[in-house]
């Protein structure tokens, strides 16, 4: 009798958890499913390569917003990873002290901080002084947003790697600073790319930072010292408005980027099994 | 069967022929880069005592780890191409006489040094901590070749992160540390594997070959042959025979038939002091200290 009420129990429980788990994906399945429906008349070659039109014109797409995208993601990759990495390398080599602990607490804060105001902040230091919205400001902005992640993956990593290695370089009569970037950062490097690949992947999708920075941009405008369109501006700009093929078209951006997220993640998980295989 | 020249010395330059052919201008730009920290302009070598031929002289040297005392009072002189096995008890304090010769004591901090060691006529702490390291060379009880690297840059790891780029003469030392290491022949058509990829037995000959390659007159070795199986053992301790004529070896073991087998000056050690030092078959078959005995017929340790 007890024993039937105990499976009894755990079958209830293994329901339960199913169930749950069911339940968190269903905003997923929803969103995908929502985007896809409502994008599709809009999802089209054209789409990719157009500029944006006036409403009511027929074709327009996220040409400018993807390249836009593209050329900050690339701006704040440059200016987060070298800064990221050589915290990273320090929090990890000399970063045992008071110091250390407080770089390394106010990281962790950084990470934490809503995205908007970090768009405030790069507003600020960059934009007021310039007297315009740029490029650059909203790479500042996303740097910023990826600079804690690289940080602590990189010491992290660094601190991996064993004790003895460090000793085997210095015992030869190697520097210790090149032991440290040449042999220690070399056998981290497979962890910190991914950790790079994370970030760049999550700066893709942010939109608050660069709500005040790059601003947006409807015509086709490379340079750095101009305001540049984004994706995820694009979106936002075009959900405001109350024009219904603007909608479709912001459903149609918006399965764009959800789709390019995704491939690049698989693409991240592909590349870090083969580090994780070749390491082993 | 020596082939160093030590006897004479000129003010500037070491007139030790190279016994790698890592050539000789390497060699002597290697030597005019060694300037003592204080900012000496000319690196002078004092000629020392030809009948003694002491390559590292150890004088009251005492070793503090925070509050702990390690090594107390130590004194003993090393002599050139001597074969120099430090034994004792676990905890002796053997490893960390060992890590002070080439200052890998300094890579953990909180340790405090007293006393003098001197090294071909300078005091250790006032030469640059990294130009020591590639004359006094170091071989670790775990092999550690380096991760990411493959056998070949494994072995000229100490040439190439010390400026020296040129393909042959990098060929070529990595041939020869691999030779005098009795590596080659297993690992001739590999190089450019993972140097993970190798057995316990030949990461620790490829170690010691990486140690080889930056021309060490002192080689030093921490319990080389403690994590690998007999038979490599054997092959480390035959390597050790055959490096004998153009280094000098000092190995700390736990092992005291390997002392026996290849040193042929033995140190005891006891909870930080140096209870005896001589040669090894005085020390084994003859010890002067009761300890020692006690310890080498196996009544502690």
């Amino acid at each position: 009798m007890y024993k039937q009420f105990r499976y009894a129990k755990n079958w209830m429980m293994i329901a339960l958890c199913v169930i749950s788990a069911l339940l968190a994906l269903v905003p997923l399945a929803y969103i995908l499913t929502y985007t896809v429906v409502h994008g599709l008349s809009a999802l089209n070659w054209d789409f990719f390569t157009n500029l944006p039109k006036p409403v009511g014109e027929t074709g327009g797409g996220i040409a400018n917003a993807l390249v836009g995208t593209l050329i900050m993601l690339l701006l704040s990759s440059v200016i987060a990873i070298p800064i990221g990495i050589l915290s990273g390398i320090y929090l990890s080599e000399f970063g045992n002290n008071k110091f250390g602990s407080t770089i390394r607490f106010l990281t962790d804060v950084m990470n934490g901080l809503p995205s908007i105001i970090i768009g405030v902040f790069a507003y600020t230091l960059i934009v007021v002084p310039m007297k315009r919205f740029s490029a650059i400001a909203g790479a500042v902005a996303l740097a910023i947003l990826m600079l804690p992640i690289i940080i602590r993956a990189t010491e992290e990593l660094i601190k991996l790697v064993p004790s003895h290695i460090r000793e085997g370089g210095v015992a030869i009569g190697i520097p210790r600073w090149k032991v440290t970037l040449r042999i220690i950062l070399r056998s981290a490097l497979p962890g910190i790319i991914t950790a790079i690949m994370l970030s760049v992947a999550r700066a893709a999708g942010e939109t608050a930072p660069l709500l005040f920075t790059a601003l947006g941009n409807r015509f086709w405008q490379p340079r750095l010292d101009q305001p540049i369109s984004a994706v995820s501006l694009q979106i936002f700009e075009y959900a405001k408005a109350p024009y219904e093929d603007w909608h479709a078209q912001a459903w149609a951006a918006s399965f764009v980027v959800i789709m390019l997220i995704l491939v690049f993640k698989i693409i991240i998980r592909i590349v870090a099994k083969g580090e994780i295989k070749s390491a082993a | 069967m020596a082939e160093q020249n030590n006897g004479t010395h000129k003010e500037e330059n070491n007139s030790r022929t190279s016994h790698t052919t890592e050539g000789q201008h390497a060699v002597a730009s290697r030597e005019s880069q060694l300037r003592p920290a204080n900012g000496q302009d000319t690196y002078s070598f004092k000629s020392y005592d030809k009948m003694s031929k002491t390559v590292i002289e150890i004088k009251d040297l005492n070793i503090y780890f925070g509050a702990t005392h390690a090594l107390k009072n130590v004194t003993m002189s090393i002599k050139q191409n001597s074969v120099t096995s430090i034994i004792g008890p676990s905890g002796c304090g053997k490893s960390t006489l060992l890590r002070t010769l080439n200052r890998m004591h300094e890579i953990s901090g909180g340790v405090t040094m007293t006393g003098s060691v001197v090294f071909e006529g300078n005091e250790i702490t006032s030469v640059d901590a990294t130009e020591l390291r590639k004359r006094v060379g170091m071989v670790f009880q775990k092999p550690n070749p380096f991760p990411s690297m493959t056998i070949m840059e494994n072995v000229v790891a100490g040439l190439r992160f010390n400026g020296i780029r040129s393909r042959s003469i990098l060929k070529e030392t990595a041939e020869k540390c691999l030779i005098k290491a009795g590596l080659w022949h297993e690992v001739k058509d590999r190089l450019k594997e993972p140097a993970l990829k190798l057995s316990g037995g030949q990461q620790q000959r490829l170690c010691i070959a990486r140690a080889l390659a930056v021309s060490p007159d002192v080689l030093l070795m921490d319990e080389p042959a403690s994590a690998l199986d007999p038979i490599s053992t054997a092959k480390i301790e035959e390597l050790i025979f055959e490096l004998q004529p153009n280094y000098t070896i000092v190995i700390v073991t736990h092992n005291m038939q390997q002392a026996a087998r290849v040193s042929n000056e033995t140190a005891f050690m006891y909870i930080g002091k140096l209870i005896e030092f001589g040669k090894t078959k005085d020390v084994f078959s003859n010890p002067k200290n009761k300890q020692t005995e006690e310890y080498i017929t196996g009544r502690f340790g």
